[in-house]
């Protein structure tokens, strides 16, 4: 099968990226939106057509899919043995991010037709997200570590120009800066990584790094430190890089921020695409996280994935911007995905938590990406962000409201949504491995169950505010991505994924553990139950469990202090501890010292020129004190 | 007249012509017409410079001898590998955007353009040199016009600064000159004759000890004008005081003479002194970039924050030149032309902001994005092409070293290497804030709401420069081949 022409689905949105980048002052708004969208609806038209040629037409070689290269040239040399390549791989995993990408990218261009109608930026708007959508697809068809690095960095820039778009603003301005700053220094480690591993393997190229035998696995882990392997230590180190862009703890400080963005570039960029780069990362390099001192840095993802699923949970029930809200219950669905490929096995069944995570990044993607323009529709209706500006708006937004109700319902875990799916093999697949890791799972299902339905209720019911103009549905070009969106929500459940996405590549039989799953499903209820009695109507309830959790309930509120911390550390150590005083030192001490020396240059001839005076009879004097100094230090030394 | 020798007969010429020059319509013309025989001339020398090495095994083309002082054995000797041949281009496009963007110099503008060609005229004499002596001529020819010009049409403490860039420079050469001439006197081979040939004095190993004296010499010599740490402070306050197609030409290719320098005299024919004092001139190096980056996060003035840079950027060349290996050296080349447009482009950019605005004080600027949209982006790309992103020259050059430097397994190297691999955090913090102060925001001063956007000869100026920064960034492969063939040399000899 000749894969050759998938090469144009990253190169469409770049080739429109120039074109309404530098025709931005030229182009008219309403021509920019069309073809940004026609260039990625034909992304995801090539994108449809790969996932059928490889899952259907082709489908398994020799039992299992096979990692095919559409197209590899060398880009740059470093040694003989390691250069970066550009290249496109097709497998499994690139084949459903690129139905992600691509999907997402072509619904939000559409979405943002209506969304920022008037903006004067609108063209640039268009430019940014084609230049996002081009480095995301190059970033899953990588074929080896340094290109993945490249395209991280490119997602990086452009979500730092989107996060900033509205650059008049400083809140704006300062979320793009903190997103761009924190996830370069998490790349600082990623890059360290990605050294460490190149040096000791001797490869970047991820079929080679995961089709190692144990022969030369034993020798790639020979050189160890601090009791690790290299090789681990640099998976925890690239582990690290993708934390940063996946938002997990203690690196997620930039997502909340974030939401400074308009909502689309939220729902693309900081829900369905961007932030799951990180487990796309691990499970991209699966099988050497899997070996390489037998899971040693897997079990890392794993508890940090749990300790963030948990943190964000926490700190989402008492946000009161729907966007907040919507960021932090992103951070915490991530950090479920870490979990699950932290206690996924390799083979067969065994590697149900590699499948369930995949399955929950696709899943996550329709209903976060949904639950983003919902917030969208609904905001651009009331201008606020805020639930407390909200209320009653089922009979106002009666689209908005059936879609974001469905969203909701599906990342609640509700059966026959989708999210129950790919969640239910989370849980159980942590059950397998790891019973506190289940618990943790299973808690963070019922809060995310609890704070979803307090969004929903407080949005949709309780009482009416009064808005500053009269609220209506938003046009077609809203609503029927949030339609489709919707639809999917409830799809990506009945996928197969067992069948095309695991480990091994082989496929296995899924099904629902239903014993199992009633016990999520009942969490899930109690928690939509408790919603449902504290803010289906206005009641005091809130307020009395929150006197009743006093200090803690600040604490989650003010987000348990991380921003302050880094504040801390970068504002008074870096700035006022290191880099102030090297100032200082450069002034006074190096330049001091280079003046002084010129001065006391400058005043020894001051002092000296006095000898030249031009009289003969000083030059005599000096001539003949010459002479008998001479003499007497020549007579000396004799 | 061989192909070398006329980047320097071109400028003599055009400094003719220019002293027949009435007002400064004619000065700049004449000037451009002669920038430009150059640089038409350099890109040919690329496609020469393939043609005879097709035809030719030696590394060194097109080479003239023609004896200079018969008594010291001083030869005018002109050479060019792929690493002269890359800095040469270099240098006419940066020459050439300098005229561009001096196009409306009203002071002085004969005497102006004088300075700046014979600036180049020495820079030029330098690359193609491979005679010690020679070379060593044409830096001093190289550095002399930096005083006038910084003295007469620089701004703020212009007096100050040119001395103090003077009188450092002129130190560093005179410790060149001991260096020089301590390989001179310990360069006879075999028939006993000392000579100031590079490629001669290559055949020889130079007695150890020698090696180990002169090498820090030489080294700190050439360091200076490659703003090596702690010998760094000339370069900020130069660049601030200087007129801005000055700064274009010191940072963008007067301060390339060092690293060149360090390279082809210092490392190349003092291998032992090299192996001897590396670790303690990659401290040094270390604490160059580190330092820089960190220097530049506290500084309001825009020359002053690109001068930090500078040092920070330039430490990454001497560090890289320390690591001993091909990858290290090759991405220490192409550093060198990634900093050179880079910080040519900011400097250019910043005096038109300086042009419009009249200040260079960052807290005093803002939501310039909004008045002059071309400038400013051309600003945000030039800045990303500074923190290393992908698709600019930066990200190339710097992978190159970071590879290289990890392939020294040892805890010193490995330290080393992760403390200048962090700079890449620091160098985006002093970017974004200069982005989000200066470009992002609201306007400031009611007075930025009628500022002009570039003209047709800055725009010429910025495209020379971002052409090359966007091309070595996007096809990297073709440079970094024409590179590495031509270090074989190096590599064998010190390797």
């Amino acid at each position: 099968m000749d894969y050759s022409y998938t090469i144009l689905i990253p190169l469409l949105p770049f080739i429109t990226f120039l074109i309404l980048g530098l025709g931005s002052f030229k182009i008219k708004p309403n021509l920019a939106g069309l073809i940004g969208s026609a260039s990625l609806g034909t992304s995801l038209i090539l994108s449809l057509y790969t996932a059928y040629n490889y899952f259907i037409k082709v489908g398994k070689v020799d039992g299992a899919y096979e990692a095919v290269y559409a197209f590899k040239t060398t880009w740059m040399n470093f040694t003989p043995t390691l250069h970066i390549d550009m290249g496109i791989l097709i497998d499994p995993i690139s084949v459903m991010m690129l139905i992600v990408v691509t999907l997402i990218a072509f619904l939000v261009n559409v979405y943002s037709i209506g969304y920022m109608k008037g903006d004067t930026g609108f063209t640039k708007f268009f430019a940014f997200l084609s230049l996002f959508s081009f480095s995301m697809l190059g970033l899953v068809l990588a074929t080896n570590l340094f290109q993945i690095y490249i395209f991280w960095e490119l997602v990086g820039v452009s979500s730092f120009l989107l996060i900033g778009f509205y650059y008049t603003k400083p809140s704006a301005i300062i979320a793009a800066k903190k997103a761009f700053i924190v996830t370069r220094f998490a790349d600082l480690f990623f890059l360290i990584g990605i050294l460490l591993m190149g040096y000791y393997t001797g490869t970047f190229d991820f079929a080679e790094l995961t089709s190692a035998d144990s022969s030369q696995l034993a020798e790639w882990t020979s050189v160890t430190f601090m009791g690790m392997s290299i090789i681990t230590f640099s998976l925890i180190l690239i582990f690290i890089g993708g934390a940063g862009k996946s938002a997990m703890f203690p690196l997620h400080i930039w997502l909340p921020d974030a939401m400074e963005g308009p909502t689309p570039v939220s729902a693309l960029i900081h829900a369905a695409t961007m932030v799951v780069a990180g487990v796309y990362l691990v499970a991209r390099l699966f099988n050497v996280y899997y070996v390489a001192d037998d899971g040693l840095a897997l079990e890392v993802v794993a508890y940090v994935g749990a300790f963030s699923s948990l943190f964000a949970a926490i700190i989402a029930l008492t946000q009161n911007d729907i966007k907040r809200v919507l960021a932090f219950s992103t951070m915490s669905q991530i950090g479920y995905m870490m979990l699950a490929l932290g206690v996924s096995g390799y083979e067969g069944h065994d590697g149900l938590g590699y499948m369930a995570s995949m399955w929950h990044l696709f899943t996550h993607a329709m209903f976060k990406g949904l639950l983003f323009l919902a917030a969208g529709s609904i905001i651009h209706a009331v201008h606020s962000n805020m639930l407390k500006d909200m209320g009653s708006l089922r009979k106002k937004l009666p689209i908005t409201h059936i879609t974001f109700l469905i969203a909701t319902l599906a990342i609640a875990g509700i059966p026959f949504f989708s999210g129950f799916f790919s969640k239910d093999e989370i849980l159980l697949a942590a059950h397998h491995h790891n019973k506190f890791l289940y618990f943790v799972g299973l808690f963070v299902a019922g809060l995310t169950a609890f704070y979803m339905f307090r969004l929903y209720f407080g949005i949709f019911w309780g009482k009416e505010k009064t808005y500053s103009d009269k609220v209506h549905e938003n046009p077609k070009s809203m609503t029927i991505p949030l339609m489709i969106l919707a639809f999917m929500s409830i799809a990506a459940g009945y996928i197969p994924f067992s069948k095309y996405i695991t480990a091994d590549r082989q496929g296995f039989e899924g099904h629902i553990d239903w014993n199992m799953a009633a016990i999520a499903i009942a969490t899930a209820v109690l928690g939509i139950a408790l919603a449902y009695v504290f803010y289906k109507k206005e009641t005091n309830y809130p307020e009395k469990v929150t006197k009743a959790f006093g200090i803690f309930y600040k604490w989650a509120y003010d987000k348990f202090y991380m921003d302050e911390l880094y504040f801390f550390i970068t504002r008074q150590i870096i700035f006022k501890r290191i880099s102030a005083p090297f100032a200082w030192f450069d002034k006074k001490i190096i330049d001091g010292t280079m003046d002084l020396i010129g001065n006391t240059t400058v005043k020894t001839s001051e002092k000296i020129k006095g000898t030249q005076s031009g009289r003969v009879q000083d030059y005599a004097m000096y001539f003949i004190g010459g002479i008998v100094v001479i003499t007497m230090v020549v007579k000396y030394i004799m | 007249m061989d192909i070398l020798s006329l980047f320097v007969t071109v400028p003599i010429f055009t400094l003719i012509a220019l002293l027949f020059a009435k007002g400064l319509k004619q000065v700049r013309i004449i000037s451009l017409i002669g920038m430009g025989i150059q640089f038409v001339m350099a890109i040919n020398l690329v496609f020469a410079y393939f043609k005879e090495r097709a035809i030719n095994s030696d590394i060194m083309v097109f080479t003239q001898d023609y004896t200079w002082f018969k008594n010291f054995n001083i030869h005018y000797t002109v050479g060019a590998d792929g690493i002269t041949v890359a800095m040469i281009v270099l240098t006419a496009i940066v020459v050439l955007a300098g005229v561009f963007i001096s196009w409306k110099t009203e002071d002085l503008p004969k005497e102006f353009f004088i300075s700046l060609i014979v600036l180049a005229a020495g820079v030029y004499g330098f690359f193609i040199s491979i005679d010690l002596f020679t070379m060593f001529v044409f830096y001093e020819i190289a550095v002399i016009p930096m005083f006038l010009l910084i003295g007469i049409w620089g701004t703020g403490p212009k007096e100050y600064s040119a001395m103090k860039l003077t009188l450092m420079l002129m130190g560093a050469s005179a410790l060149l000159l001991v260096g020089i001439l301590g390989i001179y006197f310990n360069s006879a081979g075999a028939d006993g004759v000392l000579t100031y040939n590079i490629l001669d004095i290559a055949k020889v190993t130079i007695d150890s000890d020698a090696q180990k004296l002169f090498f820090p010499i030489v080294f700190i010599g050439f360091g200076v004008l490659g703003a090596m740490f702690p010998f760094h402070t000339w370069s900020p306050d130069g660049h601030a005081s200087a007129p801005t197609a000055v700064s274009m030409l010191h940072a963008g290719v007067l301060m390339k003479l060092g690293g060149y320098g360090i390279f082809r005299v210092a490392m190349y024919l003092l291998p032992e002194g090299a192996a001897e004092w590396g670790n303690f001139f990659i401290v040094l190096a270390v604490i160059g970039v580190i330092y820089g980056a960190l220097a530049a996060v506290r500084q309001t003035d825009l020359k002053y924050i690109n001068a930090y840079s500078s040092v920070s950027h330039l430490g990454m060349v001497l560090f890289a030149l320390l690591m001993m290996n091909k990858t290290a050296w090759n991405g220490a080349i192409m550093q060198s032309l990634s900093h050179g447009f880079m910080t040519a482009l900011f400097f250019a950019l910043i005096g038109m902001i300086y042009g419009r605005t009249h200040t260079r004080d960052i807290t005093k600027l803002g939501g310039l994005l909004k008045v002059i949209p071309f400038i400013s982006v051309i600003y945000v790309i030039a800045g990303l092409a500074s923190l290393g992103l992908p698709g600019f020259s930066g990200f190339v050059a710097e992978m190159q070293i970071f590879q290289g430097a990890f392939q020294h397994p040892d805890t010193f190297h490995r330290i080393a290497s992760i403390i200048t691999v962090s700079a890449i955090v620091v160098t985006a913090v002093y970017i974004l804030r200069v982005v989000g102060i200066m470009l992002m925001g609201t306007i400031k001063n009611e007075e930025h709401l009628s500022l002009k956007d570039a003209t047709w000869y800055e725009k010429t100026g910025i495209f020379l420069l971002l052409i090359p920064i966007i091309g070595m960034g996007m096809a990297p492969l073709w440079l970094s081949d024409m590179i590495t063939e031509s270090l074989a040399p190096f590599i064998h000899r010190m390797l």
